[in-house]
């Protein structure tokens, strides 16, 4: 197969209620690349990546127009949902501890979808802790409950949870925002090095993190796809003038 | 806007107390005690009423109280023994309308918070939920004499009033309560949990089973106590359901039998019997509230118990 888009999205709108929140959004991530998304608040960031798991669906107010495809296959005519959503990891920026201990929030999917061998799960356990980079700060104790961590170590533990599922597609919502610099630096060689086996949306405030990081990037503003492109282009030389304010620092 | 051209900083002198109270702050001060005191004082009322029923209870009941006045039966015309039989009526049939409330209210509830969409089913539920809790108990043992009366049209002679029928109508008059503090308890888990679940590819039952459900069994389990000690105290919906004047388990007990309750038995001393030793119709009294007030402790001392144990 030669280069399917991973994850493409056709004329997709989204609406809440009267409040459009995505308008005619059309593009395509390719596989195992970094796919960065900026763009000022309110821009549709959230909501585009909630289009690709189906999170939308628990929002009783949201319609969704267009299509949006995951490897190939429309994600709204899939009849199992939980399969989609375990191929795909999903942090969001608030920071959630699972009120259970933090061995148990990572084991959590593994368990839900059938693996009960204790040995099994300590292998995947320590592998996702290790990858967030919260392994040495709770190896010896596991026990501890995953809300009683700082806020920043949940936010380390929600992007854990989010590689548990061994997913294929991994969306990070602001992974950082709570995180310190020396730490979110690791996270992001991390996820350099993961690009490798899977697919990574990266939507940031950080303008700079998405020009370190991704391989295109794409532009937000006021529910509209400004620009997508190589991040190299959208950095040095945008086509739109409200792209280059926005990296510039000199937007609004 | 203009720029303020007239600004006057004024330096405090260098030993002055920048903590000093203003004298705009006076008033407010005075107020903030005065409101303090005025409030403390109405909720320490409170106190007053219960002490006073507790203990103006005791001491009328005293003579009568001793252990034998628990495990002794009523003899002689309701003018000497005891209240055994209808103090195991009325645990019967709290136990009995607990079995049948409690799994259909629990359940009720957990699919009114999880999983009804906002709807017109949902809409027509909740009201209806709403409005059983709004109807007075008298008229749930009404309803309760009405059904007796339609089970014997269908099924015959059989059906008659008994712990069975009376308990189902306790069931119905509480589960309204029983659904509501169940909602409660649910939507008192934060809604990121769940996100954080679905997200993961958890179905809405396995988040419900294995992060809401933990988390919400305490406050699911005090407000099941609570109705049963409201229960326990009721005594209009038993009245022609199954509540017997004078009914001993000597020859054991059954779902079909008439029983004595403690609620029944102390209007029964109170209103229907002549030459009645005023203790003992006190010491009735005491001994449902003692009831009561124990089932409600446990009910706190859970709830102490298990928010001491909360995981966020």
């Amino acid at each position: 197969m030669i280069s399917q888009p991973h994850i493409q999205f056709s004329n997709v709108s989204v609406r809440y209620e009267d409040h459009v929140a995505l308008q005619n959004i059309s593009l395509s991530i390719a596989r195992n690349e970094i796919f960065g998304i900026i763009g000022p608040a309110n821009a549709g960031k959230t909501t585009f990546l909630k289009c690709i798991n189906r999170m939308l669906e628990f929002i009783p107010t949201a319609s969704v127009q267009g299509t949006v495809s995951v490897a190939g296959e429309n994600v709204r005519s899939l009849r199992n949902v939980y399969r989609l959503r375990r191929r795909i990891g999903m942090v969001f920026p608030l920071p959630v501890g699972l009120p259970m201990s933090v061995y148990e929030n990572v084991a959590y999917a593994p368990r839900q979808s059938g693996i009960h061998e204790r040995a099994q799960l300590d292998e995947i356990v320590e592998r996702c802790l290790r990858q967030s980079m919260l392994w040495d700060e709770v190896k010896d104790r596991l026990n501890l409950l995953g809300t009683h961590l700082s806020g920043g170590q949940q936010q380390r533990l929600t992007i854990a949870r989010a590689l548990s599922h061994d997913p294929e597609i991994l969306c990070l919502d602001e992974f950082s925002i709570a995180i310190d610099p020396v730490t979110t630096m690791k996270i992001e060689d991390m996820l350099a090095e993961l690009k490798k086996d899977i697919t990574i949306v990266l939507v940031t405030n950080l303008v700079q993190q998405a020009r370190r990081l991704a391989d295109h990037t794409a532009f937000f503003n006021d529910s509209e796809l400004v620009e997508v492109g190589t991040t190299e282009k959208i950095f040095s030389e945008p086509e739109n003038p409200l792209t280059y304010e926005y990296v510039t620092g000199g937007f609004g | 806007m203009s720029e303020p051209t007239d600004i006057t900083v004024s330096q405090p002198e260098p030993d002055a107390n920048p903590f000093a109270i203003a004298p705009y702050e006076v008033h407010k001060l005075r107020i903030e005690s005065w409101v303090h005191l005025v409030f403390k004082a109405i909720s320490l009322l409170l106190i007053l009423p219960v002490l006073a029923v507790l203990i103006y209870l005791t001491y009328r009941a005293w003579p009568s109280l001793s252990f034998g006045f628990l495990w002794e039966n009523p003899e002689n015309g309701m003018k000497a023994g005891g209240i055994w039989a209808p103090l195991i009526g009325t645990f019967l049939l709290v136990f009995v309308s607990l079995i049948a409330a409690a799994p259909v209210g629990v359940l009720a509830g957990v699919y009114l918070n999880e999983y009804a969409r906002d709807n017109w089913t949902t809409r027509l539920i909740n009201l209806a939920v709403v409005n059983l809790a709004g109807v007075p108990s008298i008229v749930h043992g009404l309803f309760g004499v009405g059904a007796i009366a339609l089970g014997r049209k269908l099924f015959g002679p059989a059906v008659k009033p008994c712990l069975l029928v009376a308990s189902l109508t306790i069931a119905v008059m509480t589960l309204p309560v029983i659904i509501a503090s169940t909602k409660e308890a649910l939507a008192a888990v934060p809604m990121a949990f769940r996100e954080a679940c679905w997200n993961m590819g958890a179905s809405r039952w396995q988040t419900v089973r294995s992060i809401v459900l933990p988390n919400s069994i305490s406050g699911i389990l005090t407000g099941v106590i609570l109705q049963v000690s409201r229960a326990a105290g009721e005594t209009a919906p038993i009245l022609f359901t199954g509540a017997a004047y004078y009914m001993t388990f000597e020859n054991g007990f059954g779902l079909g039998d008439k029983f004595m309750a403690l609620s029944y038995h102390l209007f029964i001393l109170s209103k229907q019997a002549n030459d009645i030793p005023e203790s003992m119709l006190y010491g009735t009294a005491v001994v449902l509230i003692g009831l009561v007030l124990l089932v409600n402790s446990v009910a706190i001392g859970a709830r102490i118990y298990l928010r001491s144990r909360k995981k966020w």
